[in-house]
């Protein structure tokens, strides 16, 4: 079997999760009951959004009917069973992450968490650069690294940063086979790298980067690690503070929770040192008519009302996760994604995009077929129950690099099973005859 | 028939892979006062000159592309379509579309086109409930099935949106020449 090893938890001696286990978990999961075209629903698309256990919705609920109020103010009996109920959601999500509670702060998600980190470092960069703050501008010379896998999430709040302080973005370059050149990012590692900001795992790769190679270069030269953990969080037992990261971000819903909230992790004197981004109501200590003096992490970062509800619910999905198991989730992932990778790479037309059968790869697996665009393909399997993202997945340089403009996402999760794998497989095997296309065909 | 084979008809299938008018090169893009080129589809010739008016169509959402020319010259006692040419890159419904539109759209006064692209429209937004009209629409009532996906109506409409705004610059041109 395939090792899928991080160096949080290579050493865990842990099963993978078992088809009796799964069958039992898809009954905590309502969505997942219903038939599509008369079969039954194969949701494929979790790393675009996964479902939601029951235990999640009630939480939400549970919420609304009993403690609903405004937090963080009021001193009434649901004002402080909400925020007791908001703090403890906090914990529950830092300790989920392995970092402090205070090192964690409430965003709307994934993107709004990196935009918050660019949007502060630029306030530094603007005369917002009192005390320690100097340390986040950015000046012309200044450079951000970034990589040629990242998410449009991960690259565009750099650009624009880039762009307002005049400072330039770098970016690591894949090979052939979609990995990072890691001789390139120690080559363009220098002084004048104060950002490096990388995700964890591909949205579209499904590969594991070497954290620890990059956070060690980055140390060398003093940069900012910035870690894109939107799609590790929900699938690899993590520890931050482990990775060694200063920053990182994910979101809620792609980790069993609602949509409208994900988090930043920041380590906490760096949180504290930096200039607030949204401000107003509840980031306050002191306001005049001229100024603000504001409060610490995590509030500084938190202004106006909070997604109170999300956050209960989310943390929700962190204990549901935790009680599975995530080394374990890992695990029956790893053989999810090899069964992905082996099925669909034995296929005439099909190519698999990121690493091959038996190379470390999470549960997920992109794939071209030849002369069948992904719209096609998609929509072939959707009349089959099947759900799959289409197009570029958000990842338009990388699909550029590959020298594709769209591909097809089969991503797995806790609650799928192998069968569903197969039947995917078969469907697209079908796929090219269907639509007519001989072989030696490409797109 | 499924509802898989409705959307997909061979007639689509076979436009995908056949691709007419897909070939840009064929039209040059700055043909304003150019000569009229092209077999006219009615038997008519196209006498006077030609203008041409490009437009590029972009679905963000799936990446969808297509560059579309259009020209107009002038037959009998009007104006007509005389070439449509793209190129382009997307789905099987996209691809076919647009070829099946540049069949059709040759010999077809602008006034008969924008009535043609009109009642696509309307049938493509209609999610199942209008009929096409086969005799206006020709091969491009196969596409009647894509209604019922929403998903993939923006597919179909990228080569008939090109036309229509390519049209509007043909007419454009034509217009800055003769106030010359």
């Amino acid at each position: 079997m395939t090792m899928v090893s991080t160096p949080a938890w290579g050493d865990a001696q842990v099963s993978a999760l078992d088809d009796d286990e799964v069958r039992r978990i898809r009954n905590d999961f309502p969505v997942l009951e219903q038939e599509i075209n008369g079969k039954p629903l194969v949701y494929l698309d979790s790393g675009a959004t996964s479902q939601n256990p029951r235990s999640v919705l009630e939480a939400e609920q549970e919420f609304y009917e009993q403690r609903n109020s405004a937090v963080h103010r009021g001193a009434h009996h649901l004002a402080v069973e909400a925020t007791d109920a908001f703090e403890d959601a906090r914990a529950t999500v830092a300790r989920f992450v392995g970092v402090q509670d205070d090192e964690l702060i409430w965003t709307a998600n994934a993107t709004a968490g990196l935009n918050l980190l660019a949007y502060s470092f630029s306030n530094a960069s603007v005369g917002r650069a009192d005390g320690e703050a100097g340390r986040f501008a950015l000046k012309p010379g200044d450079e951000v690294l970034v990589t040629e896998m990242e998410h449009h999430a991960n690259l565009i709040p750099w650009q624009e940063l880039c762009r307002r302080t005049g400072a330039s973005l770098r970016y690591i370059p894949l090979d052939d086979a979609g990995a990072l050149r890691l001789e390139e990012a120690a080559r363009l590692m220098s002084a004048r790298t104060r950002i490096l900001a990388f995700t964890h795992t591909s949205n579209v790769l499904g590969n594991v980067n070497p954290v620890g190679v990059l956070v060690a270069l980055a140390r060398e030269v003093g940069a900012l690690v910035v870690l894109d953990a939107c799609q590790s969080a929900p699938h690899l037992p993590l520890d931050f503070k482990a990775l060694d990261v200063d920053f990182a971000v994910f979101s809620g819903h792609k980790m069993l929770g609602p949509t409208g909230i994900g988090a930043v992790y920041g380590r906490s004197e760096l949180l504290n040192a930096m200039p607030p981004f949204l401000t107003g109501g509840s980031m306050i200590t002191t306001v005049t008519m001229e100024e603000a003096q504001y409060l610490p992490a995590p509030q500084r970062f938190e202004a106006g009302t909070q997604p109170i509800s999300q956050a209960v619910a989310l943390a929700a999905a962190a204990n549901y996760l935790s009680e599975t198991g995530m080394h374990r989730i890992a695990l029956r992932e790893a053989e999810l994604g090899q069964r992905l990778v082996t099925g669909l790479s034995a296929i005439e037309g099909v190519r698999v995009l990121g690493p091959g059968p038996g190379e470390e790869r999470t549960g997920l697996a992109a794939f071209d077929v030849a002369g069948v665009h992904a719209h096609d393909v998609g929509q072939y399997l959707d009349e089959l129950g099947i759900a799959v993202r289409v197009g570029h997945h958000c990842a338009q340089p990388l699909h550029r690099r590959l020298g594709l403009s769209a591909s097809t996402r089969a991503s797995t999760y806790l609650y799928t099973t192998f069968e569903e794998v197969d039947l995917l497989v078969e469907a697209v095997a079908q796929i090219r005859p269907y639509f007519g296309v001989t072989a030696g065909a490409t797109s | 028939m499924s509802g898989l084979d409705s959307l997909y008809q061979q007639l689509i299938l076979e436009h995908s892979k056949t691709r007419s008018g897909g070939d840009l090169a064929k039209l040059p893009a700055a043909a304003t006062g150019t000569p009229a080129t092209g077999a006219p589809a009615t038997g008519q010739s196209y006498t006077g000159q030609s203008y041409t008016g490009q437009s590029h169509q972009l679905n963000p959402i799936c990446g969808d592309e297509i560059t579309l020319r259009l020209s107009l010259g002038t037959a009998g006692g009007g104006q007509a379509v005389t070439e449509i040419h793209w190129d382009g890159d997307g789905c099987a419904i996209s691809m076919a579309s647009a070829s099946i539109l540049s069949e059709m759209a040759p010999g077809m006064s602008p006034v008969s086109l924008r009535h043609t692209i009109d009642h696509f429209r309307e049938l493509m937004r209609s999610r199942g409930k209008l009929e096409a009209d086969e005799e206006l629409l020709q091969d491009a009532a196969a596409l009647a099935g894509v209604a019922k996906y929403p998903a993939r109506v923006k597919c179909a409409m990228l080569a008939w949106v090109a036309a229509e705004d390519a049209l509007r610059q043909a007419e454009a041109s034509q217009g800055v020449s003769r106030a010359l």
